[in-house]
């Protein structure tokens, strides 16, 4: 929006309705309020008069608290903000961010370590299954192993883990059941 | 039909699911953190695009062939580094060990490198980001002193995440918070080795393909952001000039070789797990080539959000001065934009020339902006989460960001920790009934106990040493024994009878030559150059001291002599083994001598290996 006659008139009226509500006596007028060296930059010094007190200006530091305590009021009638509107020499307390409770990094270090853990668990406990299931096997195929068995030599790349050469059919030389070739 | 020559034997070796596996661990062992962060600054301050020319000499006369060398042994041996080098010859067992002492030390400071990474991205859920505020002072009148006058993305990385001291003599006290994140980063690695390759195969489809989705993403966006162009442009303009330094060369060569982690033992374990009738020529090209490819690629978001980094501070840098003109001219508001601002500057030179001086403007330069180059630590957690702020949804940028960089150092992992495992498992100081995952929860376990003095105030300065002394020269001193003991001890002639059953393939020309004298030549030269610059001066680092009259710059200061001496043992521990296990076993030999006669060494090939 543009600078105009309008808004100095509402500029006058906020500084008027901040000096009222600061020292709780409505005798402040926006003919009170007094605005000199406007510049197109849209910068201007301005005063405040006392009109009990015979046109003497009422002091900076009262000013500046009354303006300070209703600044959110005047940055929002003007639709500004701290940044963009500035008052020099009244610096604006900053507000701190807002911090929940538990820190939120915190929050999702512990979901990440529950999955860990619980992948770390579920990887161990399958491992002492299969190796309770392996032991089981091996005791069960030395039982077997007094039996004949039947050969298996179909089977294409058969590891030559278990050389049970029963093949007797292929090595005609040698005798078929008796031996028991130990496995590599 | 008894078993032939050619059925594999089954010696109970755990293998790959299948060669895809295997390649992919291959190139998520190479490509690491290293190709995201120091190949595009390599690149930016060797001359843009001429770096790539020393870049592609060093790749196809020392990266290809030394890669090559180590998968065809792993493959032909079948054994883990210690006990393939002891094959060889039992003198050469020192370069095992070499390499198994390198493989413990960079996994304990890589690791570390992860932690940070994984505290970023559990802070990176967060509205607003932590590093994007300063924190205020005690009486919120401003904000935190440290924090202004550095940047909140420094007080961030430097007070809340490493809470560093001054001097690395002053070790300050154990940071909880990385503790916990370093008890995370060991139990994801201890969840993926469990049962060596058998969990990292799984894995690594995971951690080795999820940063290229990421580094597309990131590349899409990155290219729509302002000043992209800027950044890439300044990235890749070749300045031939550079070539004439020799130290671009150095780097180039540096570069290649530590970025396909070669010389860690972690290349032998993984091939030692392959079918010996395995076309390891191809496998070699193949990775190296993805390798650097990669480089290139990642390079490209890396440079498009920096150049959107300097231009967004350019013209941060432009706002400030068009401010403080129009507050001193009281000039209606924007009267100056960006656009006019350097005819508005000389107008009002000529016109008002003292106040003009008086107003006290900083020179905005994009080109400065653009120089400010970073590498390492500084590139990810500093440059860039700085960029990220400036994103529109700078959660899910960060979140990404931190993913890739953490699935790029787990795969790294993985090859470092299978270099430690591997060997372990065939030393035989364990029984064959212990089961693996014990073994590896002990490595995870003793290895986070060691890497607890990393979260100490000083912890990163300690980090700085590892990466420079025990990640550089002893792996050039490894690998150039590698290529000396394969090429002259165990013969040319007979590992290329063994290539050639693998392969099915004669070697050609390339490989004789580069394998019998460029590489070697290379390694030498590199090494020497190396060690001859690190001398040149002496070693200093740089301190963040919030006391030193010239904060925020860092402060230089040179390590105290104990410090020192920890760097030349780090250097030299990997190094000396190789000579003190040749001098074992020869008093070892001369011992024996003296009872029987000298059995003569039996003559080794693949063809005949059983492990």
């Amino acid at each position: 929006y543009a600078w105009d006659a309008n808004e100095e008139y509402l500029f006058k009226a906020m500084v008027a309705f901040a000096m009222r509500r600061y020292s709780s006596k409505s005798t402040t007028q926006i003919s009170n309020v007094l605005l000199c060296n406007v510049t197109d930059r849209v910068s201007f010094w301005f005063v405040v008069t006392d009109s009990s007190k015979n046109v003497t200006t009422v002091p900076g530091s009262v000013v500046e608290a009354a303006i300070r305590m209703n600044r959110n009021r005047i940055n929002s009638a003007f639709l500004l903000s701290d940044k963009t509107l500035q008052f020099l020499k009244i610096t604006s307390t900053l507000s701190p961010p807002v911090e929940p409770s538990t820190p939120v990094w915190l929050i999702v270090f512990g979901v990440v370590l529950c999955l860990i853990v619980a992948g770390i668990v579920f990887l161990i406990v399958s491992g002492i299954q299969k190796h309770k299931k392996k032991n089981k096997e091996s005791t069960e195929r030395e039982n077997l192993e007094e039996k004949v068995e039947v050969t298996v030599t179909l089977e294409n790349g058969l590891p030559c883990e278990v050389l049970d050469l029963k093949a007797g059919h292929i090595n005609g030389v040698f005798p078929a059941d008796d031996e028991r070739f130990t496995s590599l | 039909l008894s078993a032939t020559p050619e059925i594999p034997k089954e010696d109970g070796r755990p293998k790959w699911d299948n060669k895809f596996q295997y390649i992919l661990s291959c190139i998520g062992f190479a490509v690491g953190l290293g190709n995201v962060w120091r190949f595009p600054y390599l690149c930016q301050i060797h001359g843009g695009g001429a770096f790539l020319i020393p870049y592609f000499i060093a790749l196809v006369f020392e990266g290809i062939p030394l890669l090559h060398l180590e998968l065809a042994l792993g493959q032909c041996l079948r054994k883990g580094s210690i006990g393939a080098w002891n094959t060889i010859s039992p003198y050469l067992g020192g370069v095992g060990v070499g390499s198994w002492v390198v493989s413990i030390l960079v996994s304990l400071y890589y690791n570390t490198v992860l932690m940070w990474v994984m505290w970023y991205f559990i802070n990176s859920f967060q509205e607003p980001l932590p590093w994007s505020v300063c924190p205020l002072n005690e009486n919120r009148t401003g904000f935190n002193k440290e924090c202004y006058e550095s940047t909140a993305v420094n007080y961030f990385w430097y007070r809340k995440t490493l809470n560093i001291t001054p001097d690395i003599a002053e070790s300050g006290t154990l940071q909880w918070w990385l503790i916990l994140c370093l008890a995370t980063c060991w139990a994801i690695v201890y969840l993926c080795t469990i049962r060596g390759i058998e969990t990292t195969g799984k894995a690594i489809y995971v951690t080795a393909i999820f940063p290229y989705l990421v580094l597309t993403i990131f590349l899409i966006q990155g290219l729509t952001l302002p000043g992209a162009t800027d950044g890439l442009v300044y990235l890749f303009t070749p300045n031939l000039n550079t070539l004439k330094n020799p130290r671009v060369w150095l780097d180039a060569a540096t570069q290649i070789f530590f970025s396909l982690s070669l010389a860690f033992g972690g290349l032998i374990a993984f091939s030692s797990y392959n079918p010996q009738k395995n076309d390891c020529e191809k496998d070699a090209v193949t990775v190296a080539v993805v390798n650097s490819v990669t480089s290139l690629y990642a390079s490209i978001p890396v440079f498009s959000v920096l150049g959107f980094k300097a231009t967004t501070a350019y013209w941060d840098c432009l706002d400030r001065n068009i401010l403080s003109i129009i507050n001193e001219f009281d000039l209606p508001e924007e009267s100056i934009m960006r656009q006019n601002y350097t005819s508005w500057i000389s107008f009002l030179n000529s016109s008002h020339p003292e106040k003009i001086a008086g107003v006290k403007l900083k020179s905005c330069d994009l080109q400065e902006f653009l120089d400010q180059s970073v590498s390492g630590t500084g590139l990810a957690f500093i440059v860039f989460t700085q960029a990220i702020i400036l994103m529109p949804g700078s959660q899910a940028w960060a979140i990404l960001f931190f993913i890739m960089l953490f699935s790029l150092g787990l795969s790294s992992m993985f090859g470092n920790i299978e270099g430690v495992f591997t060997p372990l498992l065939e030393l035989q100081i364990v029984s064959k009934s212990t089961p693996k995952e014990l073994l590896s929860g002990i490595i995870c376990l003793i290895s986070f106990l060691i890497a607890l003095c990393f979260t100490l105030g000083s912890g990163s300065y300690w980090i700085d040493i590892f990466d420079r002394y025990a990640g550089s020269v002893p792996l050039l001193v490894i690998a150039f024994f590698e290529v000396i003991g394969v090429v002259y001890i165990y013969k040319i002639k007979r590992f290329s009878k063994d290539v050639k059953w693998m392969t099915g393939r004669k070697l050609n020309l390339y490989w004789q030559i580069t394998w019998r004298f460029i590489s070697p030549l290379l390694l030498l030269i590199v090494f020497m150059a190396f060690v001859t610059l690190q001398m040149l001066k002496p070693p200093s680092y740089a301190a963040w001291n919030p006391k030193y009259e010239g904060f925020p710059m860092k402060e230089e200061k040179v390590y105290p002599p104990w410090v020192q001496a920890i760097c030349v043992l780090l250097a030299a521990l990997p190094c000396v083994c190789v000579p003190l296990v040749a001098l074992f076993h020869l008093i070892k030999q001369k011992r024996r001598s003296k009872d029987t006669s000298l059995v003569s060494p039996e003559v080794f090939s693949c063809q005949g290996a059983i492990s």
